[in-house]
C-alpha cells in the first residue's frame, strides 16, 4: 500500500499544528461557532446529536495492521472502545471530545493516517473497489490513480470552499464494486485498442435528495491528462455550481440544469487551457505510485487446495461461509475473505478496539498485514491462501466476523441514523437489527439469495438507500419516525434507482414489509432470478399489493 | 491609512475601494480607486486617463472581461461575500494563468486567516483582511504549510515533478517571483 515519503509527513504534521492552533483559538473565543465550522469539518470533525464525530479517512479502504491497531488504541482512549465503518471506506468515532481531536489528529500521523477532508464542501475520500489487484476482472489496477487523485486533492487550494461535498470513484474492472455510477465523478481505468490507459470520465452522479445516474463526458481520456481534466471539471463546478440553494449545490444539478453536453464544453474550454502542462502526470509518476501497489510475495501454488475443497464439501458451515464470504483471487491458491460487520445486533459497520486488535493480528497472519475496507461497510482480507482459510474461518467465528452473509439480505448497508447523527429524521439501526432477527433462518436467508438492503436515515442518503435492491429512508411526519420503502434500485454497472412502493411505514412494521416483498419475490421468481430481476420482470404492483393488503 | 497585508507583510492602503460607484462623478479626485466592473466597462477611456484606477470583482463577474485590459490594471480585487463563498479562487487562478495577470491581485470582502493560505496559493498577493480581525495574526497564516501537492499559481510545478527529479531546472511564474 501507499507509504508517506518526508513530504507527506511533513504536510500531515502542519495540518495537525495548524488545526491544533484553529482548535485553541475557537477555545479561546477568537474563532466564532460559523468560521471554526468549515475549519473543524474538513478535519473530519461533525459536532452530532451527543458529542463530537470524528471521521478518519481511510483512502481508497487501505488500511494497514499497523494503522488497525493505532484505530483500536485511539477508541479505547479517546472513545468508547469501537469504531464505525462507513460506505466511503472511512471510519467515525462517535464519542470524542473536540478538546482531544488535535491529540487525536497527531497519534492518527505517526501511522500514515488524516482526517483530511472527510467532511465538508471540498473533494472528500477518494474510494475505489475492494478488491483492486486481486479480481480476476480487473482491466487496471485502480489504487495508483486513486492515490494521484488523492494526492490532487488533498489541501488543493482551489476547491477547499466548493458550493458542496464532492465525491471521487475509481475502478478498474470489467465489474463497478465501487458504485461509481453514482458518484460526483467516476473515474473508469480502461485500456484502448493500443494497449495505453487512459480513462473513461463521468460526472453528476450521487445519491442524496436528488438521485442521478452520472454521464459518461468522455470516453477516452489520456492517462497523463487526469488531472488536469478533474481540474477543469472542478473550475468549472466552484465557478457556476449553485450556491444558492443547498439542496441544489451538488454538481448534478448543474449538469442537468446546463445539459451535459454544455457542461462537457465548459470542462473541455477548460481543459484546453492546461492540457499538455506541468500538471500533466509524467509515466515515471505513474509507477512510482504503482511500485507502491506492486504484489505481495505470494507462495507459488499450483490451483486451488485439495484440502479447502474438502472441507467446503465436508462441512456445510464452513462451506456456506466460503460461498458467501470467499472472493476468488486471480493469484492460484490465494482467495479473499470478507469478515462481516453484519451480525444481528450489531450495529452495521461496528467493531470494537478488542476486534480491532484481534483483526490486526489476523491480517499480520494471514494476509501480509493489510486490509481493506469496502463500502458496504465490511472488512476483507484480500490475500489468504486457501489453504488457511479453515483455520482462519474459526478464527473469525470467535471474533463474532464470520457471519456468513455476503451480499445477502441481512449484509444490510446502514447510517448511524438517529440514535447518533443530528442529520437523521429516523433510526437506522434498530430496523437493520429486526429485518436480521427476521431472516436468522440461514436455509431460508440462502434461498432468498442475492438481495441488497440499504438504509439511511435522511435523504443525504448515507446508507445509499437509492441503489438498494430494497431501500428504505427514514422520514419526518410531524416529529414521527417514519420508513419510505423503495424496491428496484442496483449498484454497479447495471446501476438503477429504486422507485418508491407508496407511503411510509412504522417501525415496527418494518420487518412484516420486507418479509412480504421477500414472499413475493420466492413465489414468483424464475429459476436462476435474483430479487432485482424479478423486480424488473414484474414492476412494483405484486410487490405493493402484498404489503399494503390487509394482514394475513 | 488603513492597513492590509501585501506581499508577506502589513502595509498601509493606499487605494481606496468604491463598492458602489456607479458613475465618474462619485469618484474622489488625485487618489487611487478600485472601482466596480459595471463602472469600468461603462467608463473604461476616461478611467484609463485618469491613472491609477483598479478594477473589483464579484465571484459572478466575468474574468474574461478584463481579457483586454490586463496588461494595463495595476490592481484587480476579488470579493468574497462569505468566507465560504469559494468562487474567488478559482477567479484568481484564471486571472493569473489564463490572462497571464501580473498586478496586484487582492482579495476583500471577508477574508479572514484560515483561508489566506490557499489564497495566496491561487495567486493572491494582496488580503484586506477584515477589519475586525487583526491583520499580525494573520500574516501568520501565509506560512501554515510548507509545501502542496498541486500545481498553483505560487508553485507551478506540482510536487511530482519535483519528487521524481531533483534536479529539475524550476519553472517560475510572475507571482512566484513575488518577495511574500
Amino acid at each position: 500500500m501507499y507509504r508517506y515519503d518526508a513530504y507527506d509527513h511533513r504536510l500531515v504534521a502542519e495540518r495537525v499544528a495548524q488545526f491544533r492552533d484553529q482548535t485553541r483559538r475557537f477555545l479561546a473565543g477568537d474563532l466564532t461557532e460559523d468560521e471554526f465550522r468549515p475549519l473543524r469539518l474538513q478535519n473530519g470533525l461533525y459536532i452530532q446529536r451527543h458529542a463530537p464525530m470524528l471521521r478518519i479517512s481511510i483512502p481508497y479502504g487501505m488500511l494497514s495492521s499497523k494503522q488497525l491497531r493505532k484505530l483500536a488504541h485511539i477508541g479505547r482512549k479517546y472513545d468508547r472502545g469501537y469504531g464505525h465503518f462507513t460506505t466511503r471506506q472511512n471510519l467515525q468515532f462517535n464519542w470524542p471530545r473536540l478538546e482531544d481531536t488535535p491529540e487525536i489528529l497527531a497519534e492518527l500521523a505517526t501511522v500514515e493516517m488524516h482526517a483530511i477532508q472527510t467532511s465538508g464542501n471540498c473533494v472528500r475520500n477518494i474510494t475505489a473497489d475492494h478488491f483492486a489487484g486481486i479480481a480476476s476482472d480487473e482491466l487496471v489496477d485502480p489504487r495508483p490513480y486513486a492515490e494521484l487523485i488523492r494526492q490532487w486533492a488533498t489541501l488543493n487550494p482551489e476547491f477547499a470552499y466548493l458550493p458542496r461535498k464532492f465525491k471521487i470513484a475509481v475502478n478498474g474492472s470489467t465489474v463497478d464494486r465501487a458504485a461509481t455510477l453514482v458518484h460526483d465523478i467516476g473515474v473508469h481505468a480502461v485500456r484502448n485498442e493500443q494497449g495505453e490507459i487512459g480513462f473513461r470520465v463521468l460526472v453528476g452522479g450521487g445519491l442524496g435528495r436528488t438521485p442521478m445516474i452520472g454521464y459518461v463526458i468522455r470516453e477516452w481520456l489520456p492517462r497523463a491528462e487526469i488531472l488536469n481534466y478533474l481540474d477543469a471539471i472542478l473550475r468549472v463546478y466552484n465557478r457556476f455550481g449553485r450556491r444558492d440553494n443547498i439542496y441544489k449545490a451538488r454538481i448534478k444539478i448543474l449538469v442537468k440544469e446546463r445539459t451535459p453536453a454544455q457542461f462537457t464544453r465548459l470542462v473541455e474550454r477548460e481543459w484546453e487551457r492546461s492540457r499538455g502542462g506541468a500538471a500533466s502526470v509524467p509515466d515515471e509518476e505513474v509507477e512510482r505510485l504503482a511500485s507502491h501497489f506492486d504484489p505481495p510475495p505470494y507462495a507459488v501454488l499450483s490451483g486451488d487446495d485439495a484440502g479447502f475443497r474438502a472441507a467446503v464439501a465436508d462441512n456445510r458451515p464452513f462451506g456456506n461461509w466460503a460461498k458467501r464470504n470467499v472472493f476468488a483471487h486471480k493469484v492460484p491458491g490465494y482467495a479473499a475473505v470478507t469478515l462481516s460487520l453484519k451480525k444481528t445486533g450489531v450495529p452495521p459497520g461496528d467493531v470494537t478496539s478488542d476486534q480491532m486488535d484481534a483483526v490486526a493480528a489476523l491480517a499480520d497472519r494471514y494476509s501480509f498485514g493489510e486490509l481493506r475496507v469496502s463500502h458496504e461497510q465490511n472488512l476483507i482480507f484480500a490475500d489468504v491462501r486457501q489453504s488457511e482459510l479453515f483455520a482462519l474461518w474459526g478464527e473469525l467465528k470467535v471474533l463474532g466476523l464470520a457471519t456468513p452473509n455476503i451480499g445477502l439480505l441481512t449484509d444490510i448497508i446502514c447510517c448511524p441514523g438517529g440514535d447518533f447523527c443530528s442529520l437523521a429524521n429516523a433510526k437506522s439501526i434498530p430496523i437493520a437489527e429486526a429485518v436480521q432477527r427476521r431472516f436468522d433462518d440461514l436455509d431460508y436467508l440462502y434461498d432468498i439469495g442475492e438481495v441488497s438492503l440499504n438504509m439511511s436515515g435522511c435523504m443525504n442518503a448515507c446508507g445509499h438507500h437509492h441503489v438498494g435492491n430494497i431501500g428504505v429512508l427514514g422520514v419526518d411526519k410531524n416529529g414521527e419516525e417514519w420508513y419510505q420503502v423503495s424496491i428496484g434500485g442496483a449498484q454497479g454497472e447495471g446501476a438503477s434507482l429504486g422507485k418508491v412502493i407508496g407511503p411510509s411505514f412504522a417501525a415496527h412494521e418494518m420487518a412484516e414489509v420486507v418479509s412480504r416483498l421477500i414472499e413475493v419475490y420466492v413465489e414468483r421468481r424464475h429459476d436462476d432470478e435474483h430479487f432485482i430481476d424479478t423486480v424488473r420482470r414484474l414492476g412494483l404492483e405484486p410487490f405493493k399489493e402484498r404489503v399494503y393488503a390487509a394482514a394475513h | 491609512m488603513p492597513r492590509l497585508i501585501k506581499n508577506g507583510a502589513v502595509v498601509e492602503d493606499r487605494w481606496t475601494l468604491l463598492r458602489e460607484a456607479a458613475s465618474l462623478a462619485e469618484l474622489p479626485a488625485g487618489i487611487p480607486v478600485i472601482v466596480p466592473l459595471a463602472l469600468w466597462r461603462t467608463e473604461r477611456a476616461a478611467l484609463s486617463e485618469r491613472g491609477e484606477v483598479g478594477v473589483w470583482l464579484k465571484p459572478d463577474d466575468e474574468p474574461e472581461a478584463l481579457a483586454e485590459d490586463i496588461a494595463m490594471l495595476p490592481l484587480i480585487a476579488i470579493d468574497f461575500p462569505k468566507f465560504t463563498d469559494g468562487r474567488g479562487y478559482s477567479i484568481a487562478q484564471l486571472l493569473r494563468t489564463g490572462h497571464r495577470f501580473t498586478g496586484e491581485l487582492r482579495a476583500i470582502g471577508d477574508v479572514l486567516r484560515d483561508q489566506l493560505y490557499y489564497m495566496r496559493q491561487c495567486g493572491f498577493d494582496a488580503f484586506a483582511v477584515r477589519a475586525d480581525k487583526s491583520l499580525e495574526d494573520a500574516l501568520q497564516a501565509l506560512t501554515d504549510f510548507s509545501d502542496g501537492y498541486q500545481a498553483t499559481v505560487r508553485e507551478p510545478i506540482p510536487l511530482f515533478r519535483r519528487r521524481t527529479s531533483p534536479g529539475l531546472v524550476r519553472e517560475t511564474s510572475p507571482a512566484a517571483n513575488d518577495p511574500s
